[in-house]
């Protein structure tokens, strides 16, 4: 007899976070006149509150389903509310609030945003706090700045009413880099205005000095609007155009020549041409050309960068791992201090279910604590007396002591936070393809331009100067520096689409050149969670009753093994609950004495002993009571459903996958066998799988790496192309290239064969513009060319080239099939 | 046609003027945010302000 949970009825998902709804469960709240079953108390929660501030068309307007809400109880705990009363304290302030003339400002980040709705739920919702003067959400960041009154209402309140409606909010301190990043962007919209207002108004005049030129004008008039230009063209070059001047100048240095060099060429040589004729009166003037070169290529580099900050969160990464403060003992007496306080050999007392704030030895109690963080296995590790416990890691059972031994930079965390760095900067660099062809270019545009120089110098020197700047103008690089950008902005635009957020600039080119993907096993290929997988009745009661039974146990535990079971909690209560580290629960329902755990333990209560363990291969639960064994539960960690699916796609599209992975266990082969994965490399350090794709780059291979963990950040960083799950830490997710938001897997086959079509259409984009250069060139070098018509033949190109990189805006979906049994998984497109 | 020689004068002020306002746009960080705002006016909050005979009944509301 077997019964195999299914819980994946998404017509029954929670209304407010889409998590499947527990059978038996009975929350439900009245939302827009229906009542909407939720999940779990906590949910219920922050539903109820969101309709009683009169917020319910939040449920309306949203695209996303709300994440669920981290506290799951009714109520917030008092820890929570202690916790947060810290921030009341002006010494802990004063590096987030700052004082304006009326009150106070706060910058805080928010966890949990999914999407524009959040923004008007929290506006809303803080808005409504007494004191609260204005509330301003910012959806791209995730930042949030809050002007109140703080002699009206604390701190510690707004925050705890932003948990009360499903969010987290931390301080938010920006480090160095962070505030670097915000000068930038908002050094380039500066430039992109400037460009723009300059670009327009010298159109303006460009078209009168045209019109001008087919119908007759004043000399007077033309070296007025000449110098007009002049004056509205000089800050776009100076200002505007300065970073591919900067960038030219670097990499003349370095003697490699990319696109900025053609760039710079022609947006400072027509510049000059053009105030050398406006000063002389004499030749002709390119301003509107320069400034709407500038212009275009701006808007393509801006897109960019836009991209490249998307998820440029990393101010409070590390610290979110870090709780915010601890339970210190001092001559006896428990403290609450910022964790930033605590120093070496400090005593502190960690409760279970809390995060450990920083490396130290246990001094008294034991417990399991969870270092799936760290090492990936997801199953806690014991630790008794004088062992060491790393910060950042979660304390799962008994309350224990610490002896701080590391604090700050010296703690493990802050060794694979620099571990990190160092990968970062050996990574091999991408080739790009614009840069390759831009050598090229330069070298046959400058050699042309003397020819055509010396040329004209023997014949005509009057003309000379004259064509071999149109010759420069023609060849101005406009679409062929366009034609990568474009197409790189379009197609990243498609795949945040379709659920895959790409962050750097060279990720569409590495990967439609990976060779091999290398996956981290633990939440990437499965769920990253154990899961109730099947039940073995073996004495009177069901399968039902059996659930129940454990579930009312198990309900009084946080460690991965019960949170299995707490969806399926009944009403059932079980008192006097104990606790056998690394052994199981026991229990007490009403006079009957259970126990549920290893199976050696759960039988020593019972009186037929111990019964046979069953065939079927995993983790084995058994639950007895004093009579006899009743059931046994096997507990999985899920394979992803599409995960056989995507590897079987890959493999088809030529790529060699591989499973990297710090767990140890068996069940890393037998994943590995589900998913016909090859190559599977089990119980490795961060360490070891950065040397292992350090060695795969060795031989040649372009390697992709997906991963989640803070034990992945060092390969992540390593990579040519990192990919990181939706769900990873955020210190994953902003050093990672790319983030699956989707959390599909299939979305990696939709990734590789875009980047794919992306090469081909840069390729296609790049031999255009060279066809229209090298048309263009001849006519220029015998002085064909006037000025407008340089103008339009330019805009034309560039208009090509980006009609030509729309298509990448078009992406058929590769859709998870239903039947999972042996498919032949070929690409769709 | 001698007027341009005073009105480009103007349009280039005029142009400065709108640089100044876009400078200042930015760096009191209007630009940092470009989605939600788009987002912002569809929310239809402003129930109050709606006059009760162009009221829809709430039956007939759509529940998505």
């Amino acid at each position: 007899m077997t019964g195999n949970i299914s819980n994946n009825d998404k017509s029954l998902g929670c209304y407010h976070c889409g998590l499947p709804v527990p059978p038996g469960s009975s929350y439900t709240t009245i939302i827009n006149q229906e009542p909407r079953s939720m999940c779990c108390p906590g949910c219920l929660a922050v539903a109820e509150t969101i309709v009683g501030s009169g917020l319910d068309t939040y449920y309306k307007h949203r695209t996303e389903a709300a994440d669920s809400p981290e506290i799951r109880g009714k109520e917030l705990p008092e820890s929570l509310i202690q916790e947060l009363a810290l921030y009341d304290d002006d010494n802990v302030q004063h590096d987030f609030v700052t004082k304006t003339a009326t009150g106070s400002e706060a910058s805080l980040v928010i966890e949990g945003i999914t999407c524009a709705a959040c923004v008007w739920l929290l506006e809303n919702h803080i808005k409504g706090i007494p004191g609260v003067e204005k509330a301003h959400v910012n959806l791209t960041n995730h930042r949030a700045r809050i002007n109140w009154d703080q002699t009206q209402t604390p701190i510690s309140t707004l925050l705890s009413e932003i948990y009360r409606i499903g969010y987290q909010a931390h301080p938010y301190h920006p480090d160095k880099e962070e505030q670097l990043l915000e000068q930038e962007h908002k050094r380039a919209t500066r430039r992109l205005g400037i460009a723009g207002i300059g670009m327009m108004q010298t159109m303006m005049l460009a078209v009168a000095l045209y019109g001008g030129a087919l119908q007759g004008i004043d000399n007077q008039y033309v070296t007025f609007i000449r110098w007009a230009s002049l004056v509205i063209a000089t800050p776009v070059v100076i200002y505007a155009a300065r970073p591919f001047f900067i960038a030219a100048l670097r990499d003349l240095k370095t003697r490699h020549l990319t696109m900025d060099v053609p760039v710079s060429l022609a947006i400072g040589g027509a510049y000059l041409a053009s105030v050398w004729a406006t000063i002389t009166n004499s030749g002709e003037v390119y301003y509107d050309s320069v400034t709407m070169f500038t212009f275009f290529l701006l808007i393509g580099r801006f897109l960019e960068m836009q991209a490249r900050h998307r998820t440029g969160r990393a101010g409070n990464s590390l610290l979110n791992l870090l709780p915010a403060s601890a339970l210190r003992i001092i001559e006896g007496e428990e403290q609450l201090v910022p964790v930033n306080d605590l120093k070496t050999g400090d005593t502190v007392i960690v409760r279970p279910g809390h995060t450990i704030p920083s490396d130290g030895l246990i001094i008294a109690g034991n417990s399991s604590v969870d270092e799936s963080a760290l090492t990936g296995e997801y199953l806690p590790i014991r630790k008794k007396v004088d062992d060491q416990v790393v910060g950042g890691t979660i304390n799962v059972e008994n309350p224990i002591t610490i002896k701080i031994i590391q604090t700050g930079s010296d703690t493990q965390l802050s060794a694979i936070v620099r571990l990190l760095e160092r990968a970062q900067e050996e990574k091999p660099q991408v080739a790009k393809i614009a840069d390759k062809v831009a050598s090229y270019f330069v070298a046959a545009v400058l050699i042309t331009a003397t020819c055509v120089g010396v040329g004209w110098w023997m014949v005509e020197p009057a003309h000379a100067f004259w064509i071999t700047l149109s010759v420069l103008v023609v060849t101005c690089p406009c679409a062929l520096s366009l034609a990568t950008p474009t197409a790189l902005t379009a197609a990243t635009g498609t795949l945040r689409q379709n659920g895959l957020l790409i962050t750097r600039g060279h990720v569409l080119e590495s990967l439609a050149s990976a060779t091999h993907i290398v996956f981290d096993k633990t939440g990437t290929l499965t769920e990253g969670n154990l899961s109730l997988q099947e039940v073995l009745p073996l004495a009177e009661h069901n399968e039902d009753e059996c659930i129940k039974i454990a579930a009312a146990i198990e309900k009084h535990s946080e460690h991965p093994i019960a949170k299995a079971f707490h969806e399926q909690a009944g009403q059932l209560n079980a008192t006097d609950i104990q606790n056998q580290v690394g052994q199981g629960l026991e229990g007490f329902i009403g006079n009957q004495r259970y126990r549920i755990g290893k199976p050696e333990f759960a039988a020593q209560i019972c009186e037929s002993g111990l019964p046979a363990l069953p065939k079927t291969s995993g983790q084995w639960l058994l639950l007895c009571n004093q009579k006899s064994a009743l059931a046994w539960f096997r507990l999985n960690d899920l394979i992803r459903p599409e995960a056989q699916q995507t590897i079987r796609g890959l493999q088809a599209l030529g790529l060699e996958c591989e499973m990297l992975t710090g767990d140890n266990s068996s069940a890393v082969q037998e994943v590995a066998t589900h998913l016909g994965i090859n190559s599977a490399i089990s119980g490795v350090s961060p360490e070891q799988k950065l040397l292992h794709v350090k060695q795969l780059q060795e031989k040649g291979a372009q390697v992709v790496m997906v991963g989640d963990g803070i034990n992945d950040i060092p390969v992540l960083a390593g990579a040519q192309t990192s990919i990181a799950m939706g769900g990873a830490t955020d210190l994953a997710k902003t050093n990672a290239d790319g983030v699956l938001i989707s959390h599909d897997l299939l979305r990696l086959i939709d990734g590789i064969l875009l980047a794919r079509k992306t090469k081909k259409v840069i390729k296609q984009n790049l031999i255009w513009s060279l066809c229209y250069n090298l048309m263009a060139l001849p006519l220029a070098a015998f002085g064909f060319i006037a000025p407008y018509m340089a103008a339009l033949g330019m805009s034309a190109s560039s208009l090509v080239v980006v009609g030509n990189a729309m298509r990448l805006n078009r992406l058929r979906k590769y859709k998870l099939k239903t039947t999972s049994t042996h498919s032949s998984s070929k690409a769709e497109n | 046609m001698d007027i341009i020689f005073l009105l480009i004068p103007i349009a280039i002020i005029l142009a400065s003027c709108a640089v100044w306002a876009f400078f200042w746009s930015v760096n009191s960080g209007q630009y940092e945010d470009l989605e939600s705002p788009a987002h912002s006016i569809l929310y239809d909050d402003d129930d109050d302000l709606i006059p009760e005979d162009a009221r829809v009944k709430p039956d007939n509301k759509s529940n998505d």
